[in-house]
């Protein structure tokens, strides 16, 4: 079924039906922690984006040329763990040493998500799935998005929440968590428009 | 394929992979991140040189500079704010939660997340070149009320502590079930400078307090504790005034180490000394301040009890400490006034003085939340 989905298809339904964070609730530690202000989610929801994307294309080339001929495929989580943890170390290096604008944008929560399940996830799925390269890069990228569509919607309802009286026993994590169950039961109205397994 | 080749190869794949990982990022490490070597120029005139490419906290730990800092360089305590007087770049966004617009105005960072990258220079107290870490041990515990406790601690390593009356230090508390890090307090030195081999500090207990439950319910004589220090700039003036010391509560510390170095140096300075507490079970170190009164002969103690009970039996000051202040302190002139205690009793004491005569150059204080 490697090329009966197309990839546009697959990359808007790893955005809406497919959510990452609101149908595998993968991701959810830096999605708690760092929804209190738009910018700074803005900022690691980019640098997911750019994580996601390039270590799926990674982890493809590694799983189909390193991992499958030799018959490794049971090493893929350790693999996919290493690869990214090295890739995003790497990645932080050079941002830091070119740019500090750009550090300090995006550079500063790259170590944040270097253990981001959510990134992991990805790999394994697009594994799961058989998708081919171009579908992995798009489901990456798709899924990125999708990640950051929903810290940055979570992002701006807790803005506005400062401002509104939560019962004590609910405040913060509690009243997070009921909030991302409800944008999860609106995502779920997406689902069905698309389907991919 | 055979188990046994399968399982090598395996190993076998790992192994390379990972290796070929390490070998990149030492790499990396090597060339990308190696910022060289990197001079930091502190306060126009000291300059080390350190390896570039760390925070600047921890750079300048190494070389025995200690900038205060309460939560060990995870950003999270926003004490190790130093001011930078050369082009490092913009703020970070972990810095921001913690810099006010006035701070951005002279450029003051926090330390533990600016990674020196350039040669920088920055600007820092000169005392922070005095302060150093100090283990000690437990040597007493005295209750002095029911709610104040003397805590001395003999010094180990280094075994002797420099330091002016009236500075403060910080109390490392360990991880424990109030605190899931360890974190610092600050307490002034009840001692006074001529006790070389300790420090005295009273510890008033603050419900929930991270500290101060810490040392009620678990230290005990015998544990070893971490403070570094001295910090401060509350001091005795040289200029032989007539000195007014005001406290409250175990604001009695910076005082009482004062006093006693007063009466060790001879200075016979007239001084005056206002304790306000609440009633009598609240006073404590009676006994040694009239003691001291017959051998400094120009100083006198005057406590004030603001809530005295009958049981007290109290015939000397009644009223808040600035009902007394205003009826005793009717002139300023030539005068110097020392205040320690909770920020809400300096401001009243502070507006009392000034209408009473004391310039507010001349009024010193320790504030303390």
């Amino acid at each position: 079924m490697t090329e009966s989905i197309a990839f546009y298809a697959i990359f808007f339904a790893a955005i809406f039906t497919n959510n990452i964070l609101l149908t595998n609730y993968l991701g959810m530690c830096s999605f708690l922690a760092v929804s209190r202000e738009v910018s700074t989610s803005v900022g690691l929801g980019s640098a997911v984006i750019f994580v996601m994307t390039t270590t799926s294309m990674l982890n493809w080339l590694a799983y189909e040329y390193i991992l499958l001929p030799l018959g490794l495929v049971y090493l893929r989580y350790i693999v996919f763990i290493v690869i990214i943890a090295a890739f995003v170390q790497l990645v932080e290096m050079i941002i830091e040493r070119i740019s500090d604008k750009l550090y300090a944008s995006l550079g500063i929560f790259l170590p944040l998500i270097t253990v981001n399940c959510a990134i992991l996830g990805v790999s394994l799925f697009m594994i799961i799935r058989d998708y081919s390269f171009v579908n992995s890069l798009f489901y990456g990228l798709g899924s990125g998005i999708g990640w950051t569509v929903a810290i940055i919607a979570m992002a701006g309802i807790r803005q506005k929440m400062k401002r509104s009286r939560v019962p004590r026993g609910l405040a913060g994590a509690g009243i997070t968590l009921i909030i991302a169950g409800m944008m999860a039961l609106a995502f779920m109205g997406f689902s069905g428009m698309i389907k991919i397994t | 394929m055979a188990p046994l080749p399968q399982l090598l190869l395996g190993i076998g794949a790992i192994s390379a992979m990972t290796t070929v990982l390490a070998i990149i990022m030492v790499i990396a490490d090597a060339t990308i991140a190696n910022y060289g070597d990197v001079q930091v120029k502190i306060n126009d005139d000291k300059e080390v040189t350190v390896a570039g490419g760390r925070p600047l906290l921890a750079s300048l730990m190494e070389e025995k500079i200690f900038i205060p800092s309460a939560c060990g360089g995870r950003g999270s305590c926003g004490m190790c704010k130093v001011q930078v007087t050369s082009d490092v770049g913009d703020y970070l966004p972990t810095e921001l939660p913690w810099i006010s617009d006035e701070e951005k105005a002279q450029n003051i960072r926090l330390s533990c997340q600016l990674k020196l990258k350039t040669d920088m220079s920055i600007q820092i107290p000169e005392e922070l070149f005095n302060v150093k870490e100090f283990l000690t041990e437990v040597s007493d515990i005295t209750d002095l009320t029911y709610d104040i406790k003397q805590v001395t601690l003999k010094l180990i390593e280094p075994s002797e502590i420099e330091f002016p009356a009236g500075k403060y230090i910080q109390f490392q508390v360990p991880e424990y079930e109030l605190s899931s890090e360890s974190v610092y307090r600050a307490y002034s030195m009840s001692s006074q400078p001529s006790r070389k081999n300790e420090v005295e500090l009273e510890i008033r207990l603050v419900p929930n307090g991270i500290c101060t439950t810490y040392v009620f319910e678990h230290l005990k004589v015998g544990e070893q504790v971490t403070i570094n220090g001295p910090y401060g700039d509350f001091r005795l003036s040289d200029t032989g005034a007539r000195a007014v010391f005001i406290a409250g509560g175990s604001g009695m510390a910076p005082i009482k180490s004062m006093l006693y170095n007063m009466l060790e140096k001879g200075d016979n300075r007239e001084a005056l000394y206002f304790f306000g507490a609440r009633a009598v079970r609240d006073l404590f170190l009676v006994d040694e301040m009239k003691e001291l009164e017959k051998k400094l002969p120009n100083f006198k103690f005057i406590p004030a009890l603001s809530e005295p009970v009958p049981e007290d039996n109290w015939k000397g000051e009644t009223g808040l400490i600035t009902d007394v202040l205003d009826r005793h302190i009717t002139s300023g002139e030539n005068t110097e006034a020392y205040l320690c205690g909770s920020p809400g009793m300096i401001d009243a004491s502070v507006a009392v003085l000034t209408k009473n005569g004391i310039p507010e150059d001349k009024i010193y204080y320790d504030k303390f939340a």
